[in-house]
């Protein structure tokens, strides 16, 4: 531990993780472990501004208030679909790279990466073309809270997926023996993917 | 467990000790020991600058006038304080300070799951708390620690509020990192030999605290985003005037600040019965009652929320429920209570500081639990809503529980933490100090707010200056009872008498290493030779023949 504070911090994670086998008898990744349950208090940031929309609306007299121009269902629609199917495909990359197919998972990831930014591109698309905006009145600012917050979330997943593409195509890293960026951003995909069904549900549909 | 190695012999034995050098404190370390010790002492001194700003409100309190400061100021006084003392003293102290530096080294591991998340999760802190005391230069927040809008979003200091709820999100990012952390180290990292239930309460204690800050926390994180948007873009979430509705902040924020109660608490409860049976020398009373009742604290704290809006216009119906729920939590906590008192009951006590705060702690706490049974049922908290009662109560249940219990716990823990003993003479005079000045100030609250001086006012009527008086003098006291701790504790670090291994001859793992701990807690690898709480030999050899037996 003596030393500067690069060495430090690079010391220690390693010794643990190499301690680890002194630990408990059988151990599943930590990592994964951890970012589960780091989902789940994402979860109740969800469900904190869930319970909150559903709150305003049933308090509210009309919903959504009246002159609030109705909202377009075709293009959400359709990157609804995208967005569920790109789960699919992450997920074929996770099996990928379990039987040790790197090239496979590769292109599974860049496959989900333009699926996400399409989803992103038609929200954009859709901000724009919206006739409310954020202060218009209370449905169109929790309205863009929620879709905005899960943007927010599918750009994080983007950049996951982003920066584990570059890591095995330039470093090739993970292979079937070591693959925890790609099971997470994985997980990650399917979280962002399950808060956007119930957030379509609740917001267009219902 | 068939090991006949007794916990006071040290497995660093035979090996050059590594000790962290003094530098390691203030650096991004990764060491959960030298984390914790950052949390301790950093969230310590956000306490003498809490407590600056209590003495403040007190002077200012004692007499009916506003002479000292002007009423805005005194508005910012009380929220800063109470802002100061929830997130930037009591959590972090609680669960950064004694949860990172004992959990790993009582279940036998080497580290945290997470050491740089740890680090991350300290270092946010301190920006927070930065930002907070900056905002005095730029008009702090004055809208009391809960910021209820619309005033808070229609309040002047328009700076100060958005600084301080930039700070409640990096304490509360912070406070979720550290949750994350905590649940998978408790749940995935146990030595060999060590189950759920074999392992030192302190550890279910900090599960149960992880689980509710980590289901809580980010509803105050949605609610403070909220906030802040309709503070700073107009928006109109908690503005009645433009459709938005201010109950609903009220629910989100006590979604958080309900269980951020029992966040301060639980973790308290866990050193309690780490300190009890080491100076009574007798196993805990209760291991599993306990061990369990913080988990029905944790599962029955998430349901309970509404208890604080009973006057904002909440349904009879939902009242009743929320009453209900309130009221069953007296029931885990009086297992907790009674089993301290019975391992306590025909104990050889030990009446040093570390006890006698644990004591201070029983007492004072079930004071401030009995008059939380009166506050949660609704009829009373109708009629002393807002007023100095609950002043009183969640003083008795912030000061005398979580500060009496973190008190408890640095005097049992300082000699492991520096190596050197605390000085037991300053120790007891501190420990009197702190319990006359104690209930001193807050006591008498009580009957002021039965009489109905409403809390959070600069001048008041007359009629109650007296008992004010007798409050504003325990402030001084408590006040001045923090120095003979500050100069012991600094004394004590450097000059004072060396520690052993084990001062106190207690049995969880944290007491086997050296004291303090070398970087990665052991040389070899830590041996459980008995379990946590098996103090007295016949009890030994009766535990032995049932495992034997088994």
């Amino acid at each position: 531990m003596q030393g500067s504070i690069a060495t430090t911090t690079t010391i220690s994670e390693d010794t643990i993780h190499a301690h680890e086998s002194t630990g408990h008898a059988e151990h599943p990744d930590l990592r994964v472990f951890g970012l589960i349950v780091f989902l789940i208090s994402e979860g109740m940031l969800f469900f904190g501004l869930f319970a909150a929309y559903l709150t305003f609306r049933s308090v509210a007299t009309s919903w959504p208030p009246e002159g609030t121009p109705e909202l377009e269902l075709l293009l959400p629609g359709i990157n609804t679909i995208i967005l569920v199917s790109s789960s699919f495909v992450i997920h074929q990359a996770d099996s990928a790279i379990k039987e040790n197919k790197v090239k496979a998972a590769q292109l599974w990831f860049l496959a989900t990466f333009i699926m996400g930014a399409i989803f992103i591109a038609g929200q954009i698309y859709e901000y724009q073309h919206l006739e409310f905006g954020l202060t218009t009145n209370l449905f169109a600012s929790t309205f863009y809270v929620l879709t905005g917050f899960h943007g927010l979330h599918v750009i994080i997943g983007l950049t996951l997926i982003a920066s584990v593409l570059v890591r095995s195509l330039k470093a090739g890293h993970y292979s079937s023996t070591s693959h925890f960026g790609i099971e997470a951003a994985s997980i990650y995909w399917h979280f962002v993917d399950i808060v956007w069904i119930i957030l379509f549900l609740l917001l267009y549909i219902l | 467990m068939t090991q006949t190695l007794t916990p006071t012999q040290s497995s660093t034995a035979g090996a050059e000790p590594q000790k962290t050098p003094w530098w390691e404190f203030f650096t991004f370390s990764v060491d959960h020991k030298v984390i914790g010790i950052q949390y301790l002492v950093t969230s310590f001194m956000f306490y003498l600058i809490g407590g600056a700003l209590a003495s403040a409100v007190r002077v200012e309190l004692a007499t009916p006038d506003s002479d000292l400061v002007d009423p805005a100021f005194y508005n910012s006084l009380f929220t800063m304080h109470g802002t100061v003392m929830i997130f930037l003293w009591i959590v972090p102290a609680v669960t950064g300070g004694f949860g990172n530096y004992l959990v790993p080294l009582m279940i036998g591991a080497r580290d945290m799951a997470f050491p740089k998340l740890n680090a991350i999760a300290f270092w946010l802190t301190i920006p927070a708390g930065l930002l907070l005391m900056g905002s005095f230069f730029v008009g702090p927040a004055s809208t009391g620690w809960t910021a209820y809008p619309p005033l808070s979003i229609l309040t002047d200091e328009h700076v100060g509020q958005a600084i301080w709820i930039l700070s409640i999100l990096l304490v509360g990012t912070s406070s979720i990192l550290a949750a994350v952390n905590f649940i998978v180290t408790i749940w995935s990292m146990r030595m060999k030999g060590m189950d759920l239930f074999s392992m030192p309460l302190f550890c279910w204690a900090m599960m149960a605290t992880s689980v509710l800050a980590l289901l809580a926390t980010p509803v105050l994180a949605g609610a403070m985003v909220l906030l802040g948007f309709d503070l700073l873009i107009g928006t109109n979430f908690f503005n009645p005037t433009g459709g938005g509705d201010p109950v609903v902040y009220q629910h989100l924020f006590w979604f958080y600040s309900h269980p951020a109660v029992y966040v301060m608490i639980l973790p308290v409860f866990g050193i309690i019965s780490e300190v009890i049976p080491p100076h009574s020398r007798k196993p805990i009373f209760g291991y599993k009652a306990i061990a369990y009742s913080s988990m029905m604290i944790c599962a029955l704290g998430l349901f309970v929320w509404a208890h604080h809006m009973f006057t904002s216009g909440t349904p009879d119906w939902l009242r009743v429920f929320f009453m209900v729920a309130t009221l069953l939590v007296a029931v885990p906590t009086g297992i907790k209570v009674f089993s301290w008192v019975a391992t306590l009951w025909g104990g050889k006590l030990r009446l040093d500081s570390p006890l006698l705060f644990a004591m201070g702690f029983i007492s004072t706490f079930l004071i401030g639990g009995l008059s939380g049974v009166m506050l949660g049922s609704a009829p009373v908290d109708i009629h002393v809503h807002d007023t100095y009662f609950v002043v009183a109560h969640f003083h008795y249940v912030l000061f005398g529980g979580s500060v009496f219990g973190i008190y408890a716990g640095l005097y049992h823990w300082f000699p492991k933490m520096t190596g050197r003993m605390l000085n037991e003479f300053w120790g007891k005079i501190h420990f009197v100090l702190t319990f006359i000045g104690m209930h001193l100030t807050f006591g008498p609250m009580h009957i002021l707010g039965l009489q109905g001086m409403p809390r959070r006012v600069a001048q008041y009527d007359p009629q109650f200056a007296p008992i004010n008086v007798i409050c504003t003098i325990g402030a001084l006291i408590l006040a001045f009872s923090t120095v003979p701790f500050v100069i012991n504790a600094v004394y004590s670090w450097f000059k004072g008498e060396q520690a052993p291994d084990n001062p106190w001859n207690a049995l969880t793992l944290e007491w086997t290493t050296s004291s303090p701990p070398i970087p990665h807690n052991w040389v070899g690898d830590p041996v459980l030779a008995t379990g946590p709480y098996d103090y007295g030999e016949e009890y030994k050899e009766d535990r032995q023949e049932a495992i034997a037996v088994s």
